[in-house]
């Protein structure tokens, strides 16, 4: 598993896919925390505006990450290679995943100077701050692993792309007030569900700096189901 | 002593279409077999299944008595495989692929080192051992699909076209390399080319539409008084007609 996640790492870093992710998501990160965001005119040392934008941002760029998991193996035909390894397939499953986890920390520990700027402009509570990133961390796991078991079925990794973008977007849109009233009005029991299965609406908790057990427990399971298609999904569909 | 390799009645379906049909075969320690048949006619789904990567409709594969279903990961350990078209890894450079595949079969610090050094040599890949993969020649991505074949010097091996875009010594020195591997192994070699199980295999085994026509060794299949192209061409065909 670690010699997986090793290899997927170095392959992030081995081509540009790493350094065009790092690079758009610093500037779009910072350009939007600065300019919709009002990071200055709010006059208020925190990085809710930078928090509130990560998960719009990690709905376009996770997938990107993802879309090559599974999609480019088996395009090259490598997952016959890797999956006649003597490893389970679940630890394979697992083992890539923590890559990109791994690589989206990496990226998300890169916007320090964002917290750095804070702290010395004012005096925030770095408790919130940190349950933010915690929370960013969440929703990259969650579109992670939704996204890598869109890429388990198929080898054109497009479409893994379109498809985990609109499957992200269901889950982050779902307890958004425009879904959640029109199903409220409609069909009062589907809204229930859809908040308790929205992505974006369990951030909001961190983002105030709220750990509660139960947004935890959602993204592991979220987390968990996922990785476990995942592992099916590529059972199901070795070869074309 | 009981075979390395046991194949019995497996059977794989896409669908209604039927790729391999009822296959039953063994392969003891010391065996080369020529795994013949072709295009299309099961040779690599046969092979995929018995490395585990495709689950068999039914009947069972066992290497050294573990059940590539049952014992996945077992049976794996005792198994070097070449898939077809012997993919790697583009962006790795070849010692880093070689090195990835023995840190998964569980070889660290300097027994990891020794063994991608001696399978690097037995393949004779040494030189670009620093250049990524995909900037190397087909003959030389082949020999590193090789390398990580041999790099566990596993009991079994099943090479899917192990010569295939290789030069004529190149070829020479893959046939070589299984020679003299094969006294203390158990291997299966899928080809198109009938002069190398000539050369390299004790058994040649014929298959088409998913069935196995001939099991015999290559001497007996060229006592009937014709080349093994002629005898490959009558047996295919006439199957199909």
């Amino acid at each position: 598993m670690i010699a997986v996640l090793r290899r997927e790492l170095a392959a992030y870093f081995a081509t540009p896919v790493a350094y065009v992710f790092i690079v758009i998501f610093l500037v779009m990160s910072g350009a939007l925390t600065f300019t919709l965001g009002n990071f200055f005119a709010r006059n208020q040392s925190d990085l809710i505006p930078f928090f509130s934008f990560i998960p719009w941002l990690f709905l376009f760029l996770v997938p990107a990450l993802t879309m090559r998991l599974w999609a480019e193996e088996r395009r090259l035909g490598t997952i016959e290679l890797l999956l006649t390894l003597p490893i389970a397939q679940w630890r394979a499953v697992v083992g890539k995943f923590l890559a990109a986890w791994a690589f989206c920390g990496i990226a998300l520990a890169l916007t320090f100077p964002l917290w750095i700027t804070v702290t010395w402009l004012g005096d925030p509570d770095h408790g919130v701050i940190l349950a933010g990133y915690l929370g960013c961390m969440m929703v990259a796991g969650a579109y992670l692993a939704l996204g890598a078991a869109v890429s388990a079925a198929t080898k054109n990794q497009v479409i893994a792309f379109v498809i985990a973008v609109a499957a992200c977007f269901v889950f982050s849109a779902a307890g958004s007030p425009v879904v959640t009233e029109f199903l409220s009005a409609n069909i009062p029991m589907l809204a229930d569900v859809a908040r308790a299965l929205s992505v974006s609406d369990r951030v909001n908790g961190f983002t105030r700096g709220v750990i509660s057990a139960r947004d935890l427990v959602f993204f592991a399971s979220f987390i968990g189901f996922w990785l476990f298609v995942n592992t099916v999904v590529l059972d199901l569909r070795k070869a074309d | 002593m009981t075979a390395l390799i046991e194949i019995e009645r497996l059977t794989k379906r896409f669908g209604a279409f039927t790729a391999v049909d009822d296959v039953s075969f063994a392969v003891e320690r010391g065996e080369v077999v020529g795994f013949l048949g072709p295009n299309g006619a099961g040779k690599s789904t046969t092979m995929r299944m018995l490395a585990g990567f495709m689950a068999p409709t039914s009947g069972t594969a066992r290497i050294c008595g573990a059940d590539v279903v049952d014992a996945p990961v077992k049976a794996k350990r005792a198994l070097g495989f070449l898939p077809e078209g012997a993919p790697t890894y583009p962006e790795m450079t070849v010692s880093a692929f070689l090195a990835f595949c023995g840190r998964v079969r569980g070889y660290g610090g300097k027994e990891l080192a020794a063994r991608v050094a001696d399978a690097m040599a037995r393949t004779r890949v040494e030189g670009v051992r620093l250049q990524p993969i995909e900037t190397l020649s087909k003959g030389f991505k082949r020999r590193v699909g090789l390398a990580q074949a041999l790099l566990h010097d596993p009991p079994v091996l099943v090479l899917d076209e192990p010569t295939d875009g290789l030069d004529p010594n190149q070829k020479h020195e893959v046939r070589q390399l299984i020679q003299d591997m094969a006294p203390d192994k158990a291997i299966v070699i899928s080809t198109h080319i009938l002069e190398e199980v000539e050369a390299v295999c004790t058994r040649a085994i014929i298959i088409a539409h998913g069935r196995i026509i001939v099991d015999a060794t290559p001497r007996a299949l060229l006592e009937t008084g014709h080349t093994l192209d002629i005898v490959f061409r009558k047996l295919t065909t006439g199957e199909a007609a």
